[in-house]
């Protein structure tokens, strides 16, 4: 059996990104979000914990660098909105913190690390519901990995990694796992 | 977690932390427009009321309406069992209809530990007679550790209460709050101590995790936290004091004994207070006391539990269950 019929056992482990290559794709989803929302007046970054959030920190840094604009960050916890909860033993729940002034008439790019079956998404629009009325919500991945269970899709993507469902993405940031990367492996592995 | 929750001796210290952390994320919901979450719906969950109360049942009421579940509530006055129906077959009716959760109080010490071999569903041990109240505990270690390692902001996610000295004073012998802070604060790593006339204290005292003192005055100034006890005269059938003036003069906490406590120290009341008798009305209503912040917080705690119960996968039905 050749290495090509077995696409799975042949990624194990694979990098996709490595630090500088995150960096350049969060530096132009930081232009996409300031050029789609014309210098990003009213816009707020919400990450969906844990990495999430840590992005969107990364995202609304460069996008002060960029235009010298404060942009409002936070964090939206999706857990209780959940449509598995029935399917594990209840997990732990993680922060949602909303900046000052609430998600009211502003746009929302809502930040994840991973698209992948959508439900997460689902989940967070559930939630936002819930804080207030947004005039918008965006969406903006690191990875969209496919293979969508609901009609939702990213307005902004960091890399698009086609992958079979039997592999599994990681990513791990700085903040959360003390270094930068996206990899890739088989079944249940890990990088 | 298991799936009851009958006894603070029921949680491990890493059960009583996801506790506490939960609640405090699910604090925040008290300030947002929506004070509801999705979370338990299509559960249902029946408060049983044997004995009177208004907080501890308003309480779960509200946290379980919060979470979305349905709420039945049942209480023992205007109910068959007025008619003589037994514990069991009340327990076999509510079965029948498909509690996920029977949150029940009861004057009989043990009536939770009973009830859990009979349905399937969860049970929440909101005080049965002089036994023990887990969530009152929960909510006052939650409250402990707000005031005095900070909210969750501050970085007090996952932080016990390791070296604080609480105090509980008073009526323990009586007391259902007394025997499950004792049990989880300890759990937690605070250092508690009783203080109480030899009369208010149980027998087997000795075997509890807690230091035990007979004079008030020689703790106040080491205590972090007072928690006083109500003096619980309807359970008295003996004179355990010579009078209430002198119960109050030693062990009632005034104005005085108070500015003898530490600058960060708290006062804690389980409620409802006898004011007068072992809390002065100026102590209850100053800045060191968590009264009514301990109700806000009994709310957000017993979410946090419900959701740890009943949020996931439901528990295997055990064999007995049946």
């Amino acid at each position: 059996m050749c290495a090509a019929s077995n696409p799975v056992a042949g990624r194990d482990g694979l990098a996709v990104l490595d630090s500088e290559e995150i960096r350049r794709a969060l530096t132009r989803i930081a232009h996409e979000i300031l050029e789609r929302t014309h210098g990003g007046d009213g816009v707020i970054l919400l990450g969906i914990p844990t990495r999430g959030v840590p992005l969107a920190r990364r995202l609304a840094a460069r996008i002060g660098e960029f235009e010298g604009l404060d942009v409002p960050c936070g964090s939206l916890d999706v857990t209780m909105h959940r449509d598995d909860l029935r399917l594990h033993p209840a997990r732990a729940l993680g922060r949602t913190e909303l900046p000052p002034g609430g998600v009211d008439g502003k746009t929302v790019v809502l930040i994840d690390d991973v698209l992948y079956s959508g439900r997460t998404v689902r989940a967070a629009l559930d939630a936002l519901n819930d804080l207030g009325r947004p005039r918008s919500v965006q969406l903006a991945v690191l990875v969209d990995r496919g293979h969508r269970e609901l009609p939702i899709r990213a307005d902004y993507v960091g890399k698009n990694l086609p992958t079979s469902q039997r592999e599994v993405v990681h990513v791990l940031l700085t903040e959360v796992d003390a270094q930068d990367s996206v990899t890739i492996s088989g079944e249940g592995g890990k990088p | 977690m298991k799936r009851h929750l009958i006894s603070a001796a029921d949680l491990s210290r890493g059960d009583a932390v996801l506790i506490l952390d939960t609640a405090e994320e699910l604090a925040s919901l008290a300030d947002r427009p929506i004070k509801k979450l999705p979370t338990l719906r299509g559960r249902t969950v029946v408060n049983l009321f044997y004995e009177d109360s208004t907080r501890t049942r308003i309480s779960f009421e509200a946290a379980a309406k919060r979470l979305s579940a349905d709420v039945i509530n049942f209480s023992a006055k205007g109910s068959s069992v007025a008619k003589g129906e037994s514990l069991k077959d009340t327990a076999l009716t509510l079965e029948a209809m498909g509690a996920d959760a029977v949150i029940i109080r009861h004057g009989a010490s043990g009536a939770a530990h009973r009830l859990a071999d009979w349905v399937r569903g969860s049970v929440l041990n909101a005080g049965d007679g002089t036994h023990e109240h887990p969530t009152q505990a929960l909510l006052d270690a939650f409250t402990i550790r707000r005031r005095l390692r900070g909210t969750a902001a501050a970085g007090a996610r996952g932080a016990g209460l390791d070296g604080l000295r609480v105090t509980i004073v008073g009526d323990v012998l009586h007391s259902r709050v007394a025997r499950s802070n004792v049990l989880l604060l300890s759990t937690l790593g605070a250092e508690v101590t009783l203080a109480a006339p030899p009369t208010l204290l149980p027998l087997a005292v000795g075997s509890w995790p807690c230091a035990v003192s007979y004079d008030l005055d020689s703790e106040l100034s080491k205590s972090d936290v007072v928690m006083m006890l109500r003096v619980q005269q309807e359970r008295m059938n003996a004179a355990y004091f010579p009078s209430v003036r002198e119960y109050s003069r030693r062990y009632g906490l005034d104005a005085a004994r108070m500015a003898r406590l530490p600058g960060h120290a708290i006062v804690m009341h389980p409620g409802p207070m006898n004011r007068g008798v072992e809390i002065a009305a100026e102590v209850a209503d100053s800045v060191r006391s968590t009264i009514v912040e301990q109700v806000a917080n009994g709310v957000t705690t017993r979410m946090a539990v419900l959701y740890l119960l009943l949020g996931g996968t439901e528990f295997p039905a055990t064999g007995e269950a049946r």
